[in-house]
């Protein structure tokens, strides 16, 4: 059943590019190359649908309609995993942004913090 | 070897130790203003309860710092005309983002603060307690105190409440082998070295136990003093309901995987 090792294959890929992969350049050449295996695949599809049960009976899967679906879960699961990084990356950055906007503000607002209080008569000299 | 600074080093931590505890003793006995204290208060649209809470921190400690994280009421001019300073989110980042927002401007001030305390906006924490924790900081009983509801006999919670902060607890003992008997109480004081030190990365509820990961992976001593949580209508309607504990989690997870991967 060779659709059983390419599915589990896909499946450990996903694993391993969801949890620890983060590498950018490597990581938008896979992915451009991914969609155009991808569009390309489905040209042929409505092409030629008997083309796409010809490929599905030589990994082993009985229907083309088959294959197209295990692949597009597959395909989907990279998606969810490749937005989530990517909105996560987003948010860090709109954090980054937002809080130093907020210090530099309050660093006008507060004399870039000098203006204070007299100096501590009793501040405790901790390093 | 031959570094000047080793040889201050050694007789240095006995003398902080005798200046620390002199000041302490002063400040206890004049009840002087804590000038070397700055307060950090997360603050999400709490306009009904932050001039109070505020006003109430101004009696024992001078400076008190609000983080509006992007409230849409006007809880800023309420803080503001209570006597806090307030530093800005121009969007909403999530509680942890405020944190660190605030322990960054208190760190910048002058004169330097030794002391940081972060303080819940809604009303459930005493300030008494937070006098004490800053006493047992000033005493160098450790350098980081975090306040526990658990220690103390005057907190009443529900039930549901009690099972689910026993939880967090649980899981904070896993993950970061912390022997805490609270681990979400928003009441704690840092030492400023601890402070420097914070880099808080989960903008949203995560931070506490992130907190403390920090505090455990960096060694620093830490203790724990009973504080009292005073659950009003309000800040139980405000605060974490239970589902939220599932996002906790995951984003601690995924927080630790992505911290591992830099």
């Amino acid at each position: 059943m060779w659709i059983k090792i390419l599915l589990a294959l896909g499946l450990a890929a996903f694993a391993v590019v969801g949890l620890v992969g983060r590498q950018r350049a490597g990581r938008k050449a896979l992915r451009r190359l991914a969609i155009f295996v991808f569009g390309a695949g489905a040209v042929i599809a409505v092409l030629d649908p008997a083309a796409i049960t010809w490929v599905a009976n030589r990994v082993g899967v009985g229907r083309g309609t088959d294959l197209v679906l295990y692949v597009l879960v597959i395909a989907f699961l990279f998606t969810i995993v490749g937005f989530s990084a990517r909105f996560s990356d987003i948010e860090d950055r709109l954090v980054q942004l937002a809080r130093s906007v907020a210090l530099s503000q309050a660093a006008g607002e507060y004399g870039a913090d000098l203006r204070d209080q007299p100096p501590a008569p009793q501040g405790g000299p901790v390093s | 070897m031959l570094d000047p600074a080793d040889h201050l080093r050694p007789a240095d931590p006995a003398a902080q130790a005798d200046l620390t505890a002199a000041a302490g003793a002063g400040a206890a006995a004049s009840a002087a203003p804590a000038n070397d204290v700055c307060v950090v208060i997360p603050m999400f649209n709490e306009a009904a309860v932050i001039g109070g809470v505020v006003a109430g921190l101004l009696v024992e400690f001078p400076m008190v710092v609000c983080v509006d994280d992007g409230s849409s009421d006007d809880c800023a001019d309420v803080a503001r005309a209570a006597g806090a300073r307030v530093v800005t989110h121009p969007v909403n980042l999530g509680q942890g983002a405020a944190l660190q927002t605030g322990l960054e401007h208190g760190l910048r001030l002058r004169p330097r603060r030794e002391y940081f305390l972060t303080f819940d906006a809604d009303g459930q924490h005493r300030v008494a307690d937070a006098v004490t924790m800053v006493q047992a900081a000033r005493r160098g009983e450790a350098e980081v105190i975090l306040g526990s509801r658990f220690l103390d006999t005057g907190t009443t919670m529900t039930g549901s409440r009690r099972l689910l902060l026993k939880g967090a607890v649980a899981f904070t003992r896993l993950t970061t082998g912390l022997r805490l008997t609270d681990a979400h109480n928003g009441l704690r004081v840092f030492t400023r070295p601890v402070a420097e030190m914070i880099d808080i990365r989960l903008h949203g509820m995560a931070h506490a136990s992130e907190l403390l990961g920090l505090i455990a992976r960096s060694g620093a001593t830490w203790k724990e003093v009973p504080v009292t949580i005073d659950y009003t209508e309000y800040s139980t309607a405000k605060g974490q309901s239970g589902v939220n504990a599932v996002n906790i989690v995951l984003d601690l997870l995924q927080g630790r995987l992505a911290r591992g991967r830099r």
